[in-house]
């Protein structure tokens, strides 16, 4: 059995400690948010936050995550800034990736809390979205950093 | 929204219910009120909209979520004509049913971007038969003429002042007979079409609780990942069912037809048995296929002799009497959906009933594909739509219902077949490649006056919809030549159709995005030959009262065209008309000479799709075509070796990312045409603006997708 502590709570596993996170916390969990699409940590879709820094689940073993506190989209609170921003300018389309990039915000706006655009388009250069929700993600980050920053 | 449910459980005993019947052919409203049709057990009806005691309106729809806002727009569509409380609208995901089938295509299926332009009126008459049903209770009740009666924000209003909820009308409401012919509401008067709304579906992508297919997970379940033939053609000779099987949490392993499948109780245990499989493939049929086969393919059906698709007037005649004309050739490559959620399917088969879990955009072809499978007539096949991450037309194929509908069947548990990203690259129903040569000519004036237009490509219909395909000529192969924007008087349009091993299906606007691209970099050539503006020279071969004029002009209008460009940029247009509606697009690049890159600094687009339901999802829906766009014109291309597919994951197949994505403007043009689609028009128009922008910054014409920008390098 592996402990994992995720969204607050303390878990208790039966998982092959070279099982990607991935596939722990949406089999064995049930965290059905964390998406799995490339596998090669490719796409960011599968972003989960690991003691704040956002980590792509598919290539950590449930091993290394040790005693790291999980952050997944569930275990944010309503009125978290990013889900306001991503509400308030209607960001998903079909939304599979955007749990993942909002944890990236995330984790990204704890280090530039007052980012420029050009830094936004950086941080978030690495993660995949075929529908071409870029536009209001970029509107969204800049909205989740004035909330923040309140 | 719910996606798991059935005709049981969803018609509660006291509602209002407006409902739609296909019997006849024709689709015909009826009144499906529990009170009235609620003894029948053999009748069922499926409702469209469904008003509860406690207000709550409930708004069925058929086509799937693929986050195109069509969904609430549906429901924006029926609050109008209801005149409903819109807090009180919600929307659900029917099932798979007659009523829900595209009453043109007689098939339920979301594509063609016609989830609403194919059922605006049925839509309308549905929200505006209850509300005469709802008006008809409430003015019997006080004793006064219906005519009488207004409404307003799910009440009917007596004209004394006193007001009656929706939900207390419904018990007298649902006796009343539904009206044939209720007259639809003023445009003028709507205060909901055209508003701004949240979408409905937002909220619980944005909490991570909107379930998708992959999501899916029931009691018993197990997960099986399939090992599909890597080449086309070949079948597994043999392989090692030990091996697999030792994995912990494997629990079978089964061979379909052409493929081995590894079912497992968790997804990696799963992907490790089949990692064990260690198959051996029976020999290549096409060993030598391959990117440069396929190129030399493609150049050899071009000159080919063609079918005459279409000729109007004497394109040869007029082509030899033009005083300029010029010639040039255009390719395209072979390009994946690549969307995000990868293929799968849940199926569960029970002695008389198989219920199907699936994100799809096919919901009759994935319930004819179960009832073959189960031997079950199509009516004892479930299927539940779930959420979808992304679809852009691939998911109207059934190969994941096939696979877990025979598991489950074999079974007797319930199976999620699911694909890895590597199994989506190398199953594709690609975008299918083609090659183009257009010949035109111009008179003294500097007048079109000839367009013969040649195109070679594989068949996308011939295997999916054989009924369309006449004389050798798949018209999704030609989408927009017939169809472009510009009265000719000499044209014609030629069409090799190719036959080779690859798959080719739907791509979000098909045909369009590429011969819309050969037509508007080729007329961009004219109209510089003749020395014109490419605006005015476009606008004075359309007709001034048409659809891709008003797009066109509203683009002139919003971006100033070409006068506004800021020095260091250049600018290009396109217009093209696509599934009802006709968008127009101007790009602004700068070229990096040195390096041959290009920057596309800013992107204004312009849409006339007939009346503008849901502004803010039409805006969406352009500006995600439009990075959609972009990231074909600049990225996109499938590689083939050794007879099966090489590219097999994102790092060899990149989309565009953040940095790529310029500043998009849209505006939806005020419209007296008819109601047109959204998802795909904005696409086509893309690529050829941009290209357009970059001849005017660099004098070289880019002919190929995706761009081949080493030849914008100087010196």
């Amino acid at each position: 059995m592996i402990s994992l502590h995720v969204n607050g709570k303390k878990r208790k596993v039966d998982a092959a400690p070279d099982t990607p996170l991935l596939w722990v916390l949406r089999d064995n969990l049930g965290i059905t948010s964390v998406k799995y699409t490339c596998g090669i940590a490719e796409c960011g879709v599968c972003t989960v936050l690991i003691d704040d820094e956002a980590v792509r689940s598919c290539s950590i073993p449930v091993a290394d995550v040790r005693k790291g506190k999980i952050i997944t989209i569930e275990g944010l609170p309503e009125n978290h800034p990013v889900k306001i921003a991503w509400i308030e300018k209607q960001v998903p389309q079909c939304g599979y990736c955007q749990s993942g990039i909002m944890l990236q915000t995330i984790d990204f706006l704890s280090r530039r809390p007052n980012p420029s655009a050009k830094q936004v388009d950086e941080a978030l250069d690495n993660v995949l979205c075929r529908c071409g929700s870029h536009p209001r993600i970029k509107k969204a980050v800049q909205l989740a950093a004035e909330l923040s920053r309140k | 929204m719910k996606t798991d449910m059935t005709r049981r459980d969803f018609l509660k005993k006291s509602s209002l219910v407006v409902a739609v019947t296909a019997i006849s052919g024709e689709l015909q409203l009826f009144n499906a009120s529990p009170v009235i049709a609620g003894t029948d057990t053999s009748f069922k009806p499926h409702a469209f909209v469904e008003i509860a005691t406690d207000d709550t309106v409930t708004v069925w729809v058929g086509q799937s979520n693929l986050g195109q806002g069509s969904q609430t727009g549906i429901a924006m569509i029926v609050a109008e004509e209801l005149d409903a409380d819109w807090p009180k609208i919600q929307v659900k995901m029917a099932p798979a049913a007659e009523p829900f089938k595209n009453p043109f295509w007689h098939a339920q299926v979301t594509g063609g971007s016609t989830s609403i332009r194919h059922r605006w009126d049925l839509i309308r008459k549905a929200g505006a038969a209850a509300r005469q049903m709802l008006i008809a209770a409430a003015a019997k009740e006080w004793g006064i003429d219906a005519e009488k009666c207004n409404t307003d924000k799910g009440r009917v209003i007596n004209p004394d002042g006193r007001s009656l909820g929706y939900g207390k009308l419904v018990p007298k409401a649902q006796e009343h007979p539904v009206p044939e012919n209720p007259p639809f509401k003023n445009a003028k008067d709507y205060r909901i079409i055209g508003s701004s709304r949240d979408r409905l579906d937002i909220p619980a992508k944005v909490a991570g609780t909107a379930v998708y297919g992959i999501d899916m997970q029931l009691p018993d379940m197990v997960i099986a990942v399939v090992a599909r033939p890597p080449y086309y053609g070949v079948s597994p000779e043999s392989y090692d069912r030990k091996a697999a099987m030792a994995v912990k949490g494997v629990v079978d392993v089964m061979e379909l037809e052409n493929r081995v499948a590894v079912c497992a109780t968790t997804t990696y245990a799963a992907l490790q048995g089949r990692k064990k499989l260690n198959i051996k493939w029976t020999k290549s049929p096409y060993p030598q296929l391959n990117d440069e086969t396929l190129d030399e393919a493609f150049t050899a059906h071009l000159v080919k002799a063609g079918v005459a698709a279409e000729s109007v007037g004497d394109a040869a005649g007029a082509l030899a009497k033009a005083s300029v004309r010029i010639e040039a050739s255009y390719k395209f490559p072979y390009i994946s959906h690549a969307q995000l959620e990868p293929i799968n399917c849940t199926a569960q088969v029970e002695k008389d009933r198989c219920r199907v879990w699936v994100p799809t955009q096919g919901q009759t072809a994935a319930q004819d594909a179960a009832a073959k499978i189960t031997g079950l007539p199509p009516d004892k096949i479930e299927v539940m739509t779930t959420y979808v991450g992304g679809g852009f037309g691939l998911r109207v194929e059934t190969d994941p219902v096939v696979d877990a509908v025979s598991l489950a069947k074999i079974l007797q548990r319930p199976v999620k077949v699911m694909w890895t990203r590597e199994d989506d690259f190398a199953n594709d129903y690609f975008r299918p490649g083609s090659v183009s040569k257009i010949q035109g000519g111009l008179d003294e004036s500097g007048k079109v006056v000839a367009w013969s237009h040649k195109v070679a490509s594989p068949s996308i219909m011939t295997r999916s919809m054989p009924e369309f395909v006449e004389n050798n000529i798949d018209p999704s192969s030609l989408h927009g030549i017939p169809d472009m924007p510009y009265k000719l008087q000499n044209r014609l349009m030629e069409y090799v159709m190719m036959d080779l091993p690859i798959p080719v299906g739907f791509w979000r606007s098909v045909g369009y995005a590429i011969n819309v691209f050969a037509i508007e970099t080729f007329m961009d050539e004219l109209a510089y030959k003749a020395k014109k503006d490419p605006v005015q020279f476009r606008l004075d071969l359309m007709e001034k009262d048409s659809r891709p004029y008003s797009a066109l002009s509203l683009l002139a209008e919003k971006t100033g065209w070409e006068g506004s460009a800021p020095a260091d940029r250049s600018r290009g247009v396109a217009v093209g008309t696509c599934f009802g509606s006709s968008a127009a697009h101007m790009a602004e690049v700068s070229v990096d000479r040195k390096t041959g890159k290009v920057k596309v600094h800013k992107l204004v687009c312009t849409i006339d799709c007939g009346p503008a339901v849901y502004p803010d999802a039409i805006t969406a829906q352009v500006e995600g075509a439009a990075i959609m766009a972009l990231s074909v014109a600049f990225h996109e291309k499938v590689h083939f070796s050794k007879g099966g597919v090489k590219t097999a994951n994102f790092d060899e197949y990149p989309i565009l990312t953040m940095s790529g994505v310029p500043e998009i403007e849209v505006y939806i043009a005020k419209s007296h045409h008819e109601i047109g689609g959204v998802g795909e028009p904005g696409l086509p128009t893309v690529a050829p603006a941009v290209a357009n922008a970059v001849f005017r910054a660099t004098g070289v014409r880019l002919r190929e997708l995706p761009f081949n920008t080493g030849l914008l390098k100087k010196g």
